[in-house]
């Protein structure tokens, strides 16, 4: 496992795509830190705003000040010569620091209650799509390590003992695979959804849908690895295990998963960007994160009113671009790694 | 070859009339409509400390006949006494002692060790089960004293199975075979996938532990030349059928069937 690590480091591709990562689940981790605006904070005097200019201005960093000129497009401009001091490390509103510690310091912060700090705009109704970028980086982030977690338990379980005893327990389990492979997931999650929508809440519902779509896309690993945990069955390592009187539970942990480690590595990282996806395509749909939590895929959702594209409100489009970044680093970390652990590039 | 300080009468293992026989099934409902006769009634001994050498060509059932020994292969009928004892039909756990007691060394050299476990890992694994009492310690001296007898370096133990030679490989197989000290091994195919060089060092390093630990070995193999070259009795297997067995020398001086004739044949001499 360290060498695979060093040797994803010693690739161009594999530093770009981990410092990536390591950058967004940093966000994840320190939403609170780096957000200039509670998540709901609402200023209907504000509405499309436009991204806040940063300058250098007499001495230290500052904003424009601006200036609502036509309310029914919105429209703004800038007030020229005027300017709002802001600070790194000031003090700003409440929040908790991992979820444990009470804090009141932020990255940046602006000193009067009058500037507007909104470093990509706001949106319909005044809130800072910036804060709630960082705050929606949690849902997307977490929900594929969840699924990918449950994906990859429940196909090793079943796809390895099946593999692994073959037989009648290999055909019932892989019948009950094909049974779960046959429902369409999208009409299932569609029906669920609105069943189960009175009984939970919106940060619920997020657990709820990543367990949805982890039970429904565990069944195509517990294929693959039924048929790796069969061929590694047929391995004489395996054969000399058991000649030697080793039971079936420590073959199928001493032998047979870590000869499956590397490619539960890769799937699990090339997969993790399906949940990802998945989740903003619910919250796209309205089946996902609901108002007033903040999801990548809900954001968008909001983003697809007509006025946002005819009077070119791009900032409301950043959603994509952080969906867009988070799965091409997935995908090129999955690449890289699968580059790695390709045995028929290495001499084992 | 070196006789044993005290040769027994009993012979070690007596095989009567084995059969290994796989069903094959078809048409509706998938009934049993024929079966696949690996092994057929078979027959044989294997005298104590000595070789008994297993000739044949692929399909013949010997691979098939060395697994029913140690229950990796199916026994549709038949007897194997082991040292007086009935082995067939013995629940798993009942049959625990005899895999201390019997232990076998596998054909690829590439196969046979997991590629995710160090040297010491694998040597260590039949300690384990069979040596629960062994302190760590213990078993690290023995896995080194191990790796020294078969010709490897003890400081070799933390190494992974990629990192050696074939025949380097095959000599690990050999090392985790003896770790319980057995009386009995079964070498299927042992040196089969190694260059003819590195067969015969394989070969005399059997040859020094048969004379050492008065070990008794199946040698199964497709290379009659080999066979002749270590064992004492030979039985020739064609599909799925004993078709001779006769004391080495004798076989090859005056072969009595016709395909032990062919496989002979098959030998490449030296024009001289």
């Amino acid at each position: 496992m360290k060498s695979i690590f060093r040797e994803v480091l010693r690739r161009r591709l594999g530093q770009i795509s981990l410092f990536t990562r390591l950058a967004l689940y940093l966000t994840a981790l320190f939403a609170g830190f780096l957000a200039t605006q509670p998540v709901n904070q609402q200023n209907l005097d504000a509405t499309f705003h436009p991204p806040t200019r940063v300058t250098w201005h007499d001495g230290g960093l500052a904003v424009r000040a601006y200036r609502l000129v036509d309310r029914s497009g919105p429209h703004y401009e800038v007030i020229p010569g005027e300017f709002h001091r802001v600070r790194l490390f000031a003090p700003g509103f409440d929040y908790k620091l991992l979820g444990l510690v009470p804090m009141k310091r932020h990255l940046l912060q602006a000193e009067s209650p009058e500037a507007r700090l909104y470093l990509l705009g706001s949106d319909s109704t005044g809130r800072c799509v910036f804060s709630r970028l960082v705050y929606g980086s949690r849902v997307s982030l977490t929900i594929g390590l969840i699924g990918i977690t449950i994906t990859l338990f429940l196909g090793l379980l079943v796809g390895g003992l099946s593999g692994y005893f073959g037989g009648r327990i290999d055909f019932f389990a892989m019948r009950g695979v094909e049974f779960l492979m046959a429902i369409p997931s999208l009409y299932l999650l569609l029906a669920l959804r609105s069943v189960l929508a009175p009984r939970f809440s919106s940060d619920q519902m997020f657990i709820v849908i990543v367990i949805i779509l982890s039970l429904i896309g565990w069944a195509g690993a517990a294929r693959v690895l039924r048929g790796m945990s069969l061929s590694l069955r047929r391995r004489q390592f395996v054969l000399a295990a058991e000649s030697m009187g080793q039971s079936p539970l420590r073959i199928l942990r001493l032998h047979i998963l870590p000869n499956l480690a590397s490619y539960l590595l890769v799937a699990a990282t090339l997969s993790i960007p399906g949940y990802i996806l998945g989740e903003a395509a619910l919250s796209f749909l309205g089946l996902g994160i609901a108002e007033p939590a903040s999801s990548w895929g809900l954001m968008l959702s909001q983003a697809q009113n007509i006025k946002i594209f005819m009077l070119n409100f791009w900032w409301l489009l950043t959603p994509g671009a952080a969906i867009f970044v988070t799965v091409i680093a997935f995908n090129l970390l999955g690449d890289v790694l699968r580059d790695v652990v390709d045995p028929r590039m290495k001499t084992q | 070859m070196t006789a044993p300080a005290t040769p027994a009468a009993a012979p070690l293992l007596e095989v009567k009339n084995l059969k290994v026989h796989y069903p094959l099934r078809g048409g509706f409902l998938k009934r049993v409509v024929d079966h696949v006769r690996a092994v057929d009634d078979v027959s044989f001994t294997v005298a104590r400390g000595r070789t008994t050498g297993l000739v044949g060509e692929s399909g013949s059932g010997k691979t098939t006949i060395g697994r029913a020994l140690i229950k990796l292969a199916p026994i549709s009928g038949g007897s194997i006494r082991y040292d007086g004892s009935e082995l067939v039909g013995l629940s798993n756990r009942a049959f625990l002692p005899f895999r201390k007691r019997v232990q076998m060394i596998f054909q690829d050299p590439f196969n046979s060790l997991n590629p995710r476990m160090t040297i010491d890992g694998i040597i260590r694994e039949p300690l384990d089960l069979h040596f629960p009492a062994m302190s760590r310690a213990d078993k690290r001296d023995r896995v080194a004293a191990l790796l020294k007898r078969v010709g490897l370096e003890p400081e070799h133990m933390h190494r992974y199975p990629h990192e050696f030679s074939g025949g380097q490989r095959q000599r690990i197989g050999i090392a985790r075979a003896l770790a319980v000290e057995p009386e009995f091994i079964i070498c299927d195919e042992a040196v089969s996938a190694l260059d003819v060089s590195v067969q015969a060092q394989i070969v005399n390093l059997l040859q020094d532990l048969q004379a050492e630990l008065g070990l008794t070995y199946l040698f199964i193999a497709h290379d009659l030349a080999v066979v002749e070259h270590i064992s004492d009795h030979v039985l020739v297997m064609h599909q799925g059928k004993l078709v001779e067995s006769a004391p080495a020398e004798e076989i090859y001086r005056e072969p009595k069937d016709a395909y032990t004739r062919r496989l002979l044949d098959a030998v490449p001499k030296l024009a001289v």
